[in-house]
């Protein structure tokens, strides 16, 4: 049985325990009519055999398939011959991935009439044999495997009832036990946040630290080339390839700070003109509109700065007889900028509306005009907010991917004019991990390098943003 | 004179003494603020405007987006097809018309259909006899039509065979530039984009006669990605976004609600609860890329799920998506009032019956917004999807969770890569079908809220 029907099946068992327990219940109480005799509700009863039934056969399905493919390989490995076995594990793979897709191809009896065909032929094709033979097994350990999957886990599920189900007395605790297991259920999935943080953690400093024993982290962080395209083959000249990441850095905060230009003093003046001197009608209508700036699809800004922007730039800058490139940093600048203005808008919103209006009102009964209030008092009482808005706003440019990787360049120039292409941290690491490669390159491993870097400057950055706005709260509340 | 007035307002502010300011000696305080009235009043008017302007300006971002796309993806929603005349000759079919029915059947499959083509378009562009097309000329003439002409004719023939070995008036593709050249409404017979002269003249002669129509396209929406931009179509892609969001809100909605759950109502006040509201705090501020990473070393090259599947993206579109939906449903918990839960206790309840009978159905409609923002945020996600090998080219509709499959997003950005000229529409008719789809996503999480809040 295959893992989908398999699942099928537990969950109608799970509904058949659920009903069994409730049925089990009422006869223990000795009837429908003594229910009030029980120290728990039927249902409760039934709740609890449902859970008890479902919950460990599932946990037993989940380990067996995540570990089911590596005990089949190592099975399979040690029935093939010595010479084999001895194989690097790359080579093994390769034969391993070999024999493989032959038992998915062929059937059973195809396979041993190969098999008998070749060995009566006497030829020389003993790997093929072997390569046949493998198929062989694997195709008897997967049906194995199926099987005691299937059996497995109904047992589990069947037995863990049973044995439940004798417990099953008037002054059982059902309710007491079926909440405790819902307990651990909502502790483990809050407990899915840590979980990811370690896992981003773990995976990328791992795969960093791997990166790092071929390429020193001194160099990485001060290198200013960055090519590492070339180390493609070990016997190539030059075939360490290069990882300095300065010019990546480089055209990151180039990029934002193009961003930062146009999105810091559109969305602040938004923000302003929106809670200072908007009327509530053009508020309802500013809103929603600004926000379908915030809710469009990075992809859709990918592609409309490099088919709509980028030529009109270029055009623009060739009047003018300035040379642009036709992937210009101001591009992606401009349109990720475009992106952040309801972001840096909506927060800095929040952050003026958070002065006290006693503030306000005093300066304006002082006679100051509203811009006056605005420029000397609010925007000095809120800056913490706005800095605060504007520190996030710059870790979301410099995690934005999807603008820079189809509006910016791949080459990695050391440039600060933003008529130039430079490229960004994000880009290098979408251009290294698509497609196929090896996982061991030091290619593909400096891409979890940057992706460690994004992934401290990021955090640093939001961590720092909710200090600054912590301690302006603490100022007023 | 500024100096004071700023003087002056300073100490207002500050509440100062008014000893402090020094006005000129020649005029009082209320001459300079009098003098200065309109100058402020001039300066009042300016930041006003500005802040008008660039409330403007964020409308006229809106609208050049909307629109630049919106003209860019009309023509993908039409294609212009081709009224040939097919000769089904027997001999160049390749096929005895003499076989019983059930064999000719048989043959009809395998027939020379592309010979079939060539001859008759060289048979209608060759009018007069004598006039033989050179070879050159032959290969821009098959270049008019779609490469899927031949399939076109087949079906034709495979559905009515009485037309062996006769003429039949067929309709079918023309081809992704010439498609192009006659949606850019250049004048008859003039070259263009791509098409030569000779080329340019055939069309004008074609549309003299009356062969050409621009019909709607309807296989950009029943086809999959094709290399060939007239056939290729977002069917592949709409399956596998649907698939990966099935199995983005399958898992995180569930997680998502049992995590605010814990947090709003059961967590004690300790590190551990702190830890985790810090976790979560700052996943949501993690740029999506990072995710991307974590699926790729994880969970396709730990636990050896497939790559490309619509289930790896879920999965990392969930832990994602989580930490916004675990905030929108704290939000919502923490709205229910607690009168709610001290009368349900009061009359005996466990905390677990409160929570799961009276506070979690109350707050059930701002969870399910919250699901829904969740939802319209990871179905524009593109990053974390490039990592985990979502971008293959991908021309079967997948049929279940583990099958190849791409999204809408990375099929935008497999088709902005793309040099051919007619996929710059199809991008965009792609980008619009996305905006669709989020519009009418957020559309259904405000009327939610709005009922929410009404009752």
């Amino acid at each position: 049985m295959n893992s989908s029907l398999l699942f099928i099946v537990l969950l109608c068992l799970t509904l058949f325990s659920y009903w069994f327990g409730i049925k089990r219940s009422l006869k223990v109480a000795g009837g429908a009519e003594y229910k009030k005799s029980l120290i728990s509700l039927p249902e409760q009863f039934g709740l609890l055999t449902a859970m008890v039934c479902g919950l460990p056969a599932l946990i037993t399905l989940l380990i067996f398939n995540s570990t089911e493919q590596l005990v089949i390989e190592q099975l399979l490995t040690n029935t093939l011959p010595i010479k084999i076995q001895q194989l690097s594990s790359i080579d093994l793979g390769l034969y391993l991935n070999n024999i493989r897709s032959i038992a998915s191809t062929e059937t059973s009896q195809t396979l041993l009439q190969n098999i008998s065909s070749q060995t009566l032929e006497q030829t020389s094709n003993a790997s093929l044999i072997t390569q046949y033979q493998g198929a062989l097994t694997l195709q008897t350990l997967n049906q194995q495997a199926s099987w005691l999957k299937t059996a497995l886990v109904l047992i589990i599920a069947v037995v863990s009832v049973i044995i439940l189900v004798r417990k099953f007395s008037p002054t059982f605790k059902a309710r007491q036990k079926a909440e405790a297991i819902i307990w651990g259920l909502l502790v483990s999935s809050s407990a899915i946040a840590i979980l990811t943080t370690v896992g981003i953690i773990v995976s990328v400093l791992f795969e960093s630290i791997h990166f790092f024993k071929s390429v020193s982290p001194a160099e990485f962080m001060f290198g200013t080339q960055w090519s590492p395209q070339t180390a493609m083959r070990v016997d190539q000249v030059g075939g360490s390839g290069s990882f300095g990441a300065v010019p990546l850095f480089a055209g990151t905060m180039l990029i934002t700070f193009i961003a930062m230009l146009l999105a810091v003093p559109v969305g602040l003046m938004i923000a302003i003109y929106l809670s200072q001197y908007a009327d509530a009608r053009l508020r309802r209508f500013a809103k929603p509109m600004l926000e379908v700036l915030a809710g469009i699809p990075t992809v859709v800004y990918g592609f409309f700065a490099a088919l709509t922007v980028a030529p009109v730039i270029r055009n623009l800058g060739e009047s003018f007889g300035l040379s642009v490139a036709s992937e210009s940093a101001l591009a992606a600048g401009l349109v990720m900028g475009t992106m952040i203005i309801p972001f840096v808008s909506s927060l800095s919103e929040d952050a003026i509306s958070a002065v006290p209006n006693s503030l306000k009102e005093a300066s304006l009964g002082m006679g100051s005009t509203r811009s006056e209030t605005v420029i000397n008092v609010l925007l000095p009482a809120a800056l913490p907010g706005i800095v605060g808005a504007i520190l996030l706003a710059i870790s979301r440019a410099i995690g934005e991917t999807m603008i820079v990787v189809m509006a910016a360049g791949m080459a990695a120039n050391l440039t600060a004019n933003p008529l130039d292409s430079v490229t960004t941290v994000t880009v290098q690491i979408v251009t290294l991990l698509t497609g196929d490669q090896e996982f061991d390159s030091p290619k593909t491993l400096a891409a979890f390098a940057l992706g460690l870097m994004l992934f401290i400057t990021t955090l640093g950055l939001n961590i720092l943003a909710l200090k600054v706005v912590r301690k302006y709260r603490e100022q007023y509340d | 004179m500024t100096n004071a007035i700023q003087q002056t307002r300073k100490n207002a502010k500050d509440n100062l003494d008014m000893n402090n300011s020094k006005p000129s000696k020649l005029l009082s305080t209320t001459e300079i603020v009098a003098l200065s009235l309109k100058k402020r009043h001039k300066k009042e008017k300016r930041f006003k405007n500005l802040g008008l302007l660039a409330v403007l300006f964020g409308f006229m971002l809106v609208l050049v987006l909307i629109s630049d796309i919106t003209i860019k993806a009309l023509p993908a929603f039409g294609q212009h097809w081709v009224q040939l005349d097919i000769d089904y000759k027997s001999d160049w079919l390749n096929i005895e018309e003499t076989s019983p029915e059930t064999l000719l059947a048989e043959q009809l499959k395998t027939a020379n259909f592309r010979k079939v083509l060539r001859n008759s378009i060289y048979q209608m562009f060759s009018s007069t006899a004598d006039k033989k097309l050179s070879r050159s000329e032959k290969r821009e003439l098959t270049k008019l039509f779609s490469t899927n002409a031949e399939f076109t004719i087949k079906d034709a023939l495979i559905e009515s065979p009485v037309l062996l070995n006769k003429q039949a008036n067929i309709w079918v593709r023309l081809d992704d530039d010439v498609d192009s050249y006659l949606k850019e409404g250049f004048s008859d017979g003039e070259a263009g984009l791509r098409l030569s002269e000779q080329q340019a003249g055939w069309l004008a002669k074609l549309n003299a006669e009356k062969r050409l129509e621009n019909r709607f396209n309807l296989s950009f929406f029943t086809a999959s990605d094709s290399r060939e931009p007239e056939l290729a179509g977002i069917k592949g892609a709409l399956v596998g976004t649907l698939l990966t969001m099935l199995v983005t809100l399958l898992l995180s909605f569930p997680l998502g609600v049992a995590g605010a759950l814990y947090l709003e109502e059961f967590a004690p006040n300790n590190r551990w609860t702190d830890l985790i509201e810090i976790n979560i705090n700052n996943l949501a501020a993690v740029p999506s890329i990072v995710f991307g990473l974590l699926g790729l070393a994880v969970i396709i090259n730990l636990f050896e799920l497939p790559r490309s599947a619509p289930l790896v993206g879920g999965i990392v579109l969930t832990l994602m998506t989580l930490p916004t939906i675990i905030i929108a449903s704290r939000a919502a918990i923490k709205a229910v009032p607690p009168s709610l839960r001290e009368a349900a206790l009061g009359l005996g309840a466990s905390k677990m019956q409160v929570t799961f009978s009276h506070v979690l159905p109350q707050a059930m409609p701002g969870i399910i917004t919250g699901a829904i923002i969740g939802i319209a945020q990871a179905l524009g996600e593109t990053a974390p999807l490039l990592m985990i090998g979502m971008v293959a080219f991908i021309v079967d509709v997948p049929t279940s969770i583990v099958d190849s499959a791409t999204v809408l997003p990375v099929q935008i950005f497999l088709w902005a890569d793309s040099p051919e000229r007619a996929f710059l529409a199809k991008t965009s008719a792609a980008i619009l079908v996305l905006l669709a789809l989020l519009l009418v996503i957020n559309i259904s999480a405000t009327v939610l809220r709005s009922k929410f809040e009404s009752k």
